[in-house]
Parts: structure tokens; C-alpha cells; sequence
């Protein structure tokens, strides 16, 4: 008890050492490692997710842009090239064997060729690419609408998520993504192969990459390689459905 | 003690103790106190994820950026258009407890968490986003109901000319604020700087950081419109969170200037000593010369 007094105390006094904003500091970090103050904190990202969600219309679209108000350069972030060997065989063909798998809780499991990505309807959009460092790029994309996808393979009335496999990783960890089922049927969804009319590139997440205009960069999964619709997504992995959210804690929905 | 009773009746003067701030403007007042100063660092750490500001729709590492915050050659710099100014030690490039160089825009005494932490920074700065908005739209309306703004906010045209103005900030460089009952109501500086946090700096800065988000950008596409994209809103957000410190600094100075504990007393307690009438000075009437 004492013992646990003389501690704070000197902590105390440990923290006007360093002044009054030393203070400040080491108690918003003690709260901030708090888990019942994290989660009043993270009451907050909830209340964004539902309110963003009831000011905006399902089908609200991004703001698409001109040819002329493209970026220049094309940041690309995260994972630049997947460090598997049957990534890079694919790679060496070109994609030619390559199949996105779609299966979960559909009627019909697929499994599609890139030609036949290309050969599906199309819809192309010129967006912005927002990081959530802040940093944003304007970029064109080409490819056919996830929900044309979707109704192919006939979701299952339990299907909630969408869940997207990727080829890269962090460590250990493969990237994987997930969005609801708002953000998957919305008509500027799409799985791009194009990239500012050129094939996607590597860096960029070649041969396919998610485009959800809705939300921020790390949403954007690249190197799709399967799509699994799925009831939940807090047993997938380490529960928080996306290698960031699992990782470091960012939010699931990033729409802010 | 005794002099407040009557002070809603009688003019009262020099000594006096009377009722200052409602109870609204004073929950308001310490809830802002604590939102801001933590919005404002855990927004220096999302601002060291990214140091640089740019104008238009976008804004990458491969953009021009019109300000800029980093290292080079061994010393930080903060360069902003074509000056650049060294400030090694503190920005761009400092030391941290440990004694290790880290060369993150802001230092960690500045930010929350003080270790780099996006993550952490945007679920504190994404939470108390929410009670700024809110305890903004509650004062708002409160004040509104009782006439807080209209009485003591109002602005009259007469404040507005610049002999009267340049007469204020006279006085106010002369550290001569008003005393007696002519404490009571806010002078011309005082009026532009609160109607300009409470309705210019405070709306501009939740507007700008709306902008930002994408979902948001879809719904209301007039955000970009108004604020000329995305880069810009983030431009303008980081420039209204900077006036807002102004405010707070000089804020702080004019209540220690214009005495800490009676000050702090009346924000804390509602009541408010009137400054008594400078004795050297002629006033020009003072009925109920009571000290």
C-alpha cells in the first residue's frame, strides 16, 4: 500500500521534473494503455462507422475526376512485389494460369480467369486514393463491378462480408481485407486490372486490386487472389477482418 | 460577499463580486480546454505521418508540398514555399528520452501518444472529434436560448471603426483593461477573437477534417467544393488548428496579465471580482464609490 503511494509519488514528481506538459503526457499515455479507457475511446469509431453510414445513401459515389486532374506520379505504398514463389511464377507467365478463386457462402463457387475479368462488363473511374498517413493521389481505374461478380457466383442470404485473400504478407501475416456487404454491391467497387490505361502494375498490385472509393488506401487490397463471402469476420485470422486492423488497430471502417 | 445580491438591480462597480459566466459556458469552456489540447497533439502525430501540406484535390510525396517538415544533412528544417528555416533540436530532428536522434516532424513532448503511434493518435483524435462537434452544437444552441451570444457576443457596428479598434489595442499594450462595471462586458478584441474561434476557427477546423474522409466526400460532395479538395481541406485544417493554439497562447498570457486567480475563479465558479477604478486615473463617473 505504502509502497505503491512512494511509487505514484515519485512518478509524480518524476513528472513535474519534466514540467507541466511531461504530466500531461505520461498520463494520456498511462490512459491510453488503459483497455477500459481504449474502449471508451473506440466507442467513438463505432459511433463514426453509423454515422457515416446514415448521412450517406448506399449508392453515394465518390467524387470522380478529370484525365487533366490526375496525379502525375502514382505513390505506391505497403507491398511493392509478394514475396511467394507461386506469385512469381504467375508473374512469369504473365497471369496466363492464374484463377481468382471465389467460394464461401455462395450457390456457385468460381474460379475466373484474368481474360475473363477483362471480357466481363467494365466500368472505369478516375478517383482519389486516400492513405491514411494523409498523403492522397488521383488515378484512373478499369475493371469489372464486385457486385457483377458476386451475383455471378449467387451470395447465400448468410453471407455478410466480403473477405479478400491477397498474395503478399507482412511476416508471417498475409494480407487479407474485408468490406460489408454495402461497400461490396456499391457500383464503384471494382476489381481493377488497369491502371491509368495501362495493365496494373506490380507495385500497384497486379494482376487485381480491390477499389473501394468509399475508404481509405489500406482497404484498396492488391493481389487478389480469392474472394470468400463470409457470416463473420472475428474468427478469421486475429479477429479484426484486415492485416492493419489486426496489426496496429486501425479502424475496420475507414471511412474517415 | 454581501454586494451580489443587488448586483442585478444596481450597477455595480470596482470590487464587486459578481456573476460572470453561466453554467453552459463554463462546462463548455474546461470540455474545450481538454478536447483541443488533446485534438491538437494527437493531430501533430498524424501530421508526422505525413509532414507536408499541399493545396488541390491531392498531395503526395512526389507533389509540391507549400510546407514541408523534415531532415537533412544532420538538422531539421521546416521549409515553407521558398524559406526555409533550420530548427535542429526541435523540429524535423530531435532527441528523445533515450538520448536517440528521431527525425519525425514533431517531437514527442508535443504528441499523443508521445511515441509515434498512428493508429493510437487517430482512435484518441476520432473520439474527442466527436465531443468538440457536439459540445460545439450544445453551446451553440444553449447560448443562443440564453442570449449569451446576443448579449455579450454581439458585435455593434460602432466597435467596428478603427479609431475605436486601434484606441482597444492601445489600451490593451498599455496592460489597461477595464475596470469597474465596464470589466463586465467583452471590448472589441476580446469580442473578435471568441466570435472568430466560435464561429469562424471551430466550424472550419471540424468542416476541413470531414473533408478528409472519404465516405464523407461521397455524401456531402459540397465539402470539396467549398474547400477546393482534399489537399487543400488538410492545408486549411492544419492552419485553423494552428490559429486555434494562437488563440490558446495569447489566451494565457491576457489571463495571467489580467489576474490568474480571479480569472480562473469566475470560469470555474461563475463569479467574477470587478477590477476596482485605477485611483491616478480620472474616471469619468463612478456612482457607488463603495471601496
Amino acid at each position: 500500500m505504502t509502497d505503491k503511494l512512494l511509487l505514484s509519488r515519485r512518478k509524480l514528481i518524476g513528472g513535474l521534473g519534466v514540467g507541466a506538459g511531461g504530466l500531461i503526457l505520461s498520463g494520456c499515455d498511462a490512459l491510453g494503455a488503459n483497455e477500459g479507457f481504449r474502449s471508451v475511446l473506440r466507442s467513438g469509431e463505432d459511433l463514426t462507422y453509423r454515422a457515416q453510414r446514415l448521412v450517406s445513401d448506399r449508392n453515394a459515389l465518390a467524387k470522380e475526376f478529370e484525365e487533366a486532374d490526375m496525379s502525375p506520379l502514382f505513390r505506391a505504398n505497403g507491398n511493392i512485389m509478394p514475396a511467394s514463389t507461386d506469385y512469381a511464377a504467375h508473374l512469369a507467365t504473365n497471369f496466363a494460369d492464374w484463377r481468382l478463386v471465389v467460394d464461401g457462402l455462395v450457390a456457385r463457387p468460381l474460379s475466373v480467369p484474368l481474360a475473363a475479368l477483362m471480357a466481363m462488363p467494365q466500368r472505369s473511374q478516375i478517383t482519389r486514393h486516400d492513405c491514411v498517413e494523409g498523403w492522397s493521389a488521383i488515378g484512373k481505374w478499369q475493371g469489372p463491378n464486385l457486385s457483377h461478380i458476386l451475383s455471378l457466383a449467387r451470395l447465400l442470404p448468410s453471407a455478410r462480408y466480403i473477405v479478400f485473400h491477397c498474395a503478399d504478407s507482412f511476416g508471417s501475416h498475409p494480407y487479407y481485407e474485408s468490406i460489408d456487404l454495402v461497400d461490396a454491391l456499391h457500383p464503384q467497387s471494382i476489381l481493377a486490372w488497369r491502371m491509368n490505361d495501362a495493365a496494373l502494375p506490380v507495385a500497384h498490385g497486379a494482376p487485381i486490386r480491390l477499389r473501394v472509393e468509399r475508404q481509405l488506401g489500406y482497404k484498396q487490397a492488391k493481389y487478389v487472389m480469392r474472394i470468400e463471402a463470409r457470416e463473420r469476420i472475428d474468427t478469421l485470422y486475429r479477429g479484426k477482418g484486415g492485416f492493419w486492423e489486426d496489426d496496429v488497430g486501425y479502424q475496420w471502417y475507414a471511412g474517415i | 460577499m454581501s454586494d451580489s445580491d443587488d448586483a442585478e438591480t444596481t450597477t455595480p462597480s470596482g470590487g464587486d463580486l459578481v456573476k460572470r459566466h453561466h453554467l453552459a459556458t463554463r462546462i463548455w469552456h474546461w470540455t474545450n480546454a481538454v478536447t483541443l489540447l488533446v485534438m491538437l497533439m494527437s493531430g501533430l502525430t498524424i501530421f508526422n505521418a505525413h509532414p507536408r501540406l499541399s493545396w488541390g484535390e491531392y498531395g503526395a510525396n512526389p507533389d509540391h508540398a507549400w510546407l514541408q517538415i523534415g531532415a537533412e544533412n544532420g538538422g531539421g528544417y521546416i521549409r515553407v514555399g521558398e524559406a526555409q528555416i533550420t530548427t535542429t533540436g526541435v523540429f524535423g530532428l530531435w532527441v528523445d528520452s533515450e538520448g536517440q536522434p528521431q527525425n519525425r516532424a514533431f517531437p514527442s513532448w508535443a504528441t499523443i501518444p508521445s511515441d509515434y503511434n498512428l493508429a493510437d493518435a487517430r482512435l484518441w483524435h476520432f473520439f474527442f472529434a466527436w465531443v468538440l462537434a457536439l459540445a460545439l452544437v450544445a453551446f451553440l444552441l444553449i447560448s443562443l436560448a440564453n442570449r449569451h451570444i446576443w448579449r455579450d457576443l454581439r458585435i455593434r457596428l460602432s466597435e467596428l471603426s478603427p479609431a475605436h479598434i486601434w484606441h482597444d489595442i492601445k489600451e490593451h499594450a498599455a496592460l489597461r483593461f477595464p475596470v469597474g462595471a465596464a470589466a463586465l462586458d467583452y471590448n472589441i478584441l476580446q469580442k473578435l477573437s471568441y466570435v472568430g474561434v466560435i464561429f469562424i476557427l471551430l466550424p472550419l477546423v471540424i468542416l476541413t477534417g470531414l473533408t478528409m474522409s472519404p465516405t464523407m466526400d461521397a455524401a456531402w460532395p459540397w465539402l470539396l467544393d467549398l474547400f477546393g479538395g482534399r489537399a487543400s481541406a488538410r492545408s486549411l485544417h492544419f492552419i485553423a488548428a494552428f490559429l486555434l493554439f494562437a488563440f490558446f497562447v495569447v489566451h494565457m498570457v491576457m489571463v495571467v496579465l489580467a489576474g490568474p486567480f480571479n480569472e480562473v475563479r469566475s470560469m470555474v465558479t461563475g463569479w467574477y471580482r470587478l477590477p476596482r477604478e485605477r485611483a491616478e486615473e480620472p474616471e469619468p463617473v463612478s456612482e457607488g464609490e463603495s471601496a
